[in-house]
Order: structure tokens, then C-alpha cells, then sequence
């Protein structure tokens, strides 16, 4: 193992770790720790929440089959699906005078999934945030600028609170409104900046058309996440804002950011395995996968109070490395996410499924359910376009109606989505179908992380 | 005294206004008028033909998409103010034009408008009222 020092080269100093007991743990402690948190949920779970009595039931297994960390994979799997069924509260195992939060996050049937969290997960939320953006290099000394929107998405506040716990000056700046975003960067001085990447690109665009030097900013790191981005973005944003790019990892119906998060040798995203025990599965066999193979991440939590997910499967494909990392953290490190094992899209941060625009366009009086979506940037923006074949009910003779029909389903994207979309009508029958089923998604995109 | 007229949606890519030409061509349909409304997606072609239904098929069988509306035409003596005198009865009643386009007579004496109104009965009622030629559909379909 590298035990050299690394030195985080915005500061010239060593970036501490923030739980070293924790992050620092030997495989065998942690494997022990792992497992006692462990069989504790999975009692905790079968007895109070009826979803995954019945599950484990159906499986002919019971928490007391825990012999070992490897009888994991002998529990079902949950998945969005159990999370749609059991909406808004079914999977609550704390009574809901215990919930002192809520979050969601966008869902597949127009219906969000519902999160909560005890005072108790709130203050590991609060830490595992402050694990990896001191990772990352943020310290007391910083001026944390959060553009993620401040709402019922977790991004903002789980960093928010992280950043609070680290003790640095914390802007809840919210997203949006670049020109002003800028403006309090400049005067206020900011040093770190947390939002996503393609907002990182934006605002360098930006500063570049009103003549900003990023070198005349405090800015030194970004922390950005809630969507898959390449390393050649990463190389983009370090260079336009001069700053080091750090990623992180999370995802609302596990916890929100801080499952997972980049140290300064950004070689992978340590996973707090303390809290959560990953596992990388074939997601069509549902086979667990020896460690280092690609496939789907699949999670499950044993400290959660209030929503404990067990063998939650992300859909995120990605690979694990056990092997030790230079800066002195023995936990496990995921890879980038390189894709979805399902249709999920993920459009300036907003999780988006095509059935959710198909359910959409379904209610829409005379639109027929023949759509595209096409995924582009425009500059560091991603821009849904939603092509819908024209049909004689739905084209008017007067051009002032058929801007008013396109506004209107634009509305209804908007609203449904919770992220923008242009609509561009074109003729009956010009979105191709193969073998009678329509390519529903065209993503110009660079995919390939 | 309305007219037929269709209208067909047109992507914005190139080819497609030469494919719906053909395809009238081909069906033996003669254009007598036409007008192209058009944004950066698409147009809404509008066609006053000498065969309505025959050109409307002749499209569908080609996947267009066409609806058949009913405008108004309106003969108006080509000098200067002609259409002016037609305008202004139809503000002077609250009639609104949704839109228009124009062409002129093979014989050049007088032009005819095609309108399309909020309200073409009362539209009718005022241009002939105050002595204006509303052409019948047959008129227009064989000139």
C-alpha cells in the first residue's frame, strides 16, 4: 500500500480524514461491524414494515438466516416498483411521530418516492456528508456555495448539513439565475462550489461571455454530482474553472448524497460501507457478481431508522475495488456510474423515465402515444426535445392554435417532469419503429463514461 | 357560400413540399391557391384545389396529415384601396381575420381574397351587405 501523502493541491496541504475510526477500519472490524448492523435491520424490517415481511415470506427466508455477509444474497431484492406500491408511507419502519424529514424523489408514475429520516439518520446523513466533502478537500475554511435547488430533492441539503458539521460558511444559494450566482461567488468568495457538473460547465460559459477571469474567483474545489459525467468533463470544468473536480455518489431512497464520495486520488468513490453494504449483481439474472465485475450496484442500509432499503438495486451499472487506496481509507471504491440497467434518464439532474412523458401524452386529448425523445446539450445544458407525431386531431388549420396545443403539452411536461421540455411535432408515422416498436429514446449525449 | 379548403402538416425538412405536389400531381388535382404558414418545426399548408376530397385521399394514402376547413372568398377589385374597403367593413362589424392570402384572376381585372374568420356567417352577411362578390366554392374550384 502507497502510504505517501496526499496533498490536495488546491490547499498544498494533506486533506484530513474526517472519521478516521470509520474510514480507516480494518476489513475484518468492518465485516463485523457490518454484520451485527446488519442483522438488526433485517429484524427491524421484517417486524415493522409489512412489505418486506411479505417479501422475505415469499422467499422462505427470515433475519434469523444472517449466518455470515455472503447469506445477504439469499434476501429479495426491493426495487422502485415496491416503492410505488407501498407510496407515500408503506415502507416507514419508524412511526411517523419518529420522521422528523421528508424528501422524494421523482418516480415513474407521475407519483414521487417518499423518504424520511429519524433525528438519528438526519445526524448520519449530516456526517457521512461531511466524510466526503472533507474528502474532497473542503475544511472549515471554506465558503461552500450550494446551486443545487433547495426542495423536496436531497442534493442540496444533505451537502448543506455537511458542510455546517465540517464548519464551513455554508451560501444555500439554490440553483438557477447564473448571472447572480456569478455575482455572489465573485463578492461573497465562494471557494467551494456544489451543483452539477453540467451547471459547473454553464456557469463557466457564463463567466466567459461577461468577461470573468475564474482566476480572479476564491473558487478552488466543486463537488458535483446527480448525474453521470465523464472524465473528460471533469477535465473541462478543471481547466475553464480552474478549480479540482470532485464526484460524489448518492441516491434519495438510500440516503441522498454521501453514500458514496471521491477522495483527492480520485480513483473511484468510497462507499461508507459502515452504513451501507454494496453488492454488484447481474441485473438480468439478479446473480451476484464476484468483486471488480461490472454490473448493477445494488445497496442496502444498516443504520437507517426510518427507511432502511434493503437490497435496493440502484439500476446504476458501475464495478467495485476492494484494493486499498492511497489516501489511507480501507473502504470500498465505486467506479463512475457508466450507465442504467433501466430506461431511467437523467436530464440537468431530474431523474426521468420515457413512460412518465408516455402517461403524459396518453391524458392529452387526441395525442397519440407515438413519441421520441431526443437528448442533446446545448452548450453544457442537457435539452429534452419530445417529437409527437401530428394526427388530424391534434393539427389545427390556424397556426395560433397549434403554437397554443405545443405550449400546452409543454406545460404538462414541465409540470410532470420537473424539468423542461421542448415539444416538436412532426409528421404520422416519421418516428421510426422496430418490429412495430418505436426507438423511444436518442440520447446525443456522450454516454460512454 | 364558403369554400373548401385543406390543410396539410408539413415537417420542417426538405422534400416534403415537393412529395405533397407529387402526389396531387399524380391524383390529377389542379392547385388553385395556396398559402404556406410556417415556424422553425413545421408549416401548415393551405390548398384550395379544383377536386377537395379527391386531393384530401390522394394525401392521407401518402400518410400527410390534412383536415378540410371552410374559408370565404371574397373578389375585390385590383386598385389601389380594394382590399382596404374589405378590411374595414369587417372591423367596423368586430369580424376577425384568423388569416388571409390572395391571388389574382387569370383575366388580371379583379383579385380574390381567402379569409378565414372567427365568424364567417356574420363575415357573409356584411360583405354582401355592403355590395361585395363572395365567391361560391365553384367559382374558385374551376378558375
Amino acid at each position: 500500500m502507497n502510504k505517501s501523502p496526499i496533498i490536495d493541491p488546491a490547499t498544498d496541504r494533506t486533506p484530513r480524514i474526517w472519521d478516521p475510526v470509520h474510514e480507516c477500519m480494518g476489513r475484518e472490524e468492518l465485516e463485523l461491524l457490518q454484520m451485527t448492523r446488519l442483522h438488526a435491520t433485517l429484524e427491524r424490517v421484517y417486524r415493522n414494515v409489512p412489505c418486506y415481511r411479505a417479501k422475505f415470506d415469499a422467499f422462505g427466508v427470515t433475519p434469523g438466516d444472517l449466518h455470515a455477509l455472503s447469506d445477504l444474497a439469499k434476501f429479495p431484492f426491493t426495487d422502485k416498483e415496491d416503492l410505488r406500491l407501498n407510496y407515500p408511507y408503506g415502507m416507514f419502519a419508524v412511526p411517523l411521530r419518529e420522521v422528523v424529514r421528508i424528501h422524494s424523489s421523482s418516480g415513474t408514475t407521475g407519483k414521487p418516492t417518499v423518504v424520511g429520516y429519524t433525528r438519528s439518520d438526519l445526524q448520519t446523513w449530516t456526517e457521512l456528508a461531511a466524510r466526503f466533502m472533507t474528502a474532497a478537500g473542503v475544511t472549515e475554511d471554506d465558503i461552500v456555495h450550494i446551486a443545487f435547488g433547495y426542495g423536496l430533492f436531497t442534493g442540496a441539503f444533505g451537502l448543506h448539513y455537511g458542510a455546517e458539521r465540517i464548519g464551513a460558511s455554508v451560501i444555500p444559494m439554490s440553483s438557477g439565475n447564473t448571472d447572480k450566482q456569478i455575482m455572489i461567488m465573485q463578492d461573497y468568495r465562494s471557494s467551494a462550489l456544489v451543483c452539477t457538473p453540467s451547471y459547473a460547465l454553464t456557469i463557466a460559459d457564463r463567466m466567459e461571455k461577461l468577461g470573468i477571469d475564474p482566476a480572479s474567483l476564491n473558487l478552488r474545489v466543486g463537488l458535483f454530482g446527480a448525474e453521470p459525467w465523464t472524465q473528460e468533463l471533469r477535465r473541462e470544468i478543471e481547466t475553464r474553472l480552474g478549480i479540482v473536480a470532485t464526484d460524489n455518489y448518492g441516491l434519495s431512497e438510500v440516503m441522498g448524497p454521501g453514500v458514496a464520495g471521491e477522495c483527492l486520488c480520485r480513483c473511484g468513490m468510497h462507499i461508507f460501507e459502515d452504513h451501507f453494504i454494496p453488492e454488484i449483481i447481474d441485473p438480468d439474472s439478479g446473480r451476484t457478481l464476484p468483486p471488480g465485475e461490472v454490473g448493477e450496484l445494488v445497496l442496502t442500509c444498516i443504520t437507517k431508522e426510518a427507511f432502511p432499503m434493503i437490497r435496493y438495486r440502484t439500476r446504476d451499472i458501475t464495478r467495485l475495488d476492494y484494493a486499498p487506496c492511497a489516501c489511507g481509507r480501507t473502504q470500498v471504491r465505486m467506479a463512475k456510474t457508466m450507465g442504467r440497467s433501466d430506461d431511467m434518464l437523467i436530464i440537468k439532474g431530474v431523474n426521468v423515465f420515457p413512460t412518465q412523458i408516455e402517461e403524459v401524452l396518453f391524458r392529452i386529448e387526441g395525442c397519440e402515444p407515438h413519441y421520441q425523445l431526443v437528448i442533446d446539450k446545448v452548450g453544457a445544458m442537457d435539452v429534452l426535445e419530445v417529437q409527437v407525431e401530428v394526427n388530424e386531431r391534434i393539427f389545427f388549420d390556424e397556426m395560433k392554435r397549434q403554437r397554443a396545443f405545443v405550449d400546452f403539452v409543454e406545460k404538462k411536461l414541465a409540470s410532470a417532469l420537473g424539468v423542461g421540455a421542448r415539444v416538436k411535432l412532426v409528421e404520422p408515422s416519421s418516428i421510426k419503429r422496430h418490429e412495430g416498436k418505436a426507438q423511444r429514446v436518442i440520447d446525443k449525449r456522450n454516454p460512454s463514461i | 357560400m364558403k369554400v373548401e379548403q385543406i390543410s396539410i402538416f408539413i415537417e420542417n425538412k426538405s422534400g416534403r413540399l415537393a412529395e405533397v405536389t407529387r402526389t396531387l400531381g399524380d391524383a390529377g388535382v389542379n392547385i388553385r391557391a395556396l398559402s404556406l404558414a410556417d415556424t422553425s418545426d413545421f408549416g401548415i399548408l393551405r390548398l384550395i384545389v379544383d377536386r377537395t376530397d379527391l386531393a384530401k385521399s390522394a394525401l392521407k394514402a401518402q400518410g400527410f396529415t390534412v383536415n378540410k376547413t371552410e374559408v370565404v372568398a371574397v373578389e375585390v377589385p385590383d386598385r389601389p384601396k380594394g382590399l382596404f374597403g374589405i378590411l374595414h367593413v369587417l372591423d367596423q362589424g368586430a369580424v376577425n381575420v384568423e388569416y388571409m392570402y390572395a391571388f389574382v384572376e387569370r383575366c388580371g381585372e379583379n383579385a380574390v381574397i381567402i379569409f378565414r374568420f372567427d365568424n364567417p356567417e356574420e363575415a357573409i352577411r356584411l360583405l354582401v351587405q355592403h355590395g361585395f362578390t363572395v365567391l361560391e366554392g365553384e367559382r374558385v374550384y374551376t378558375m
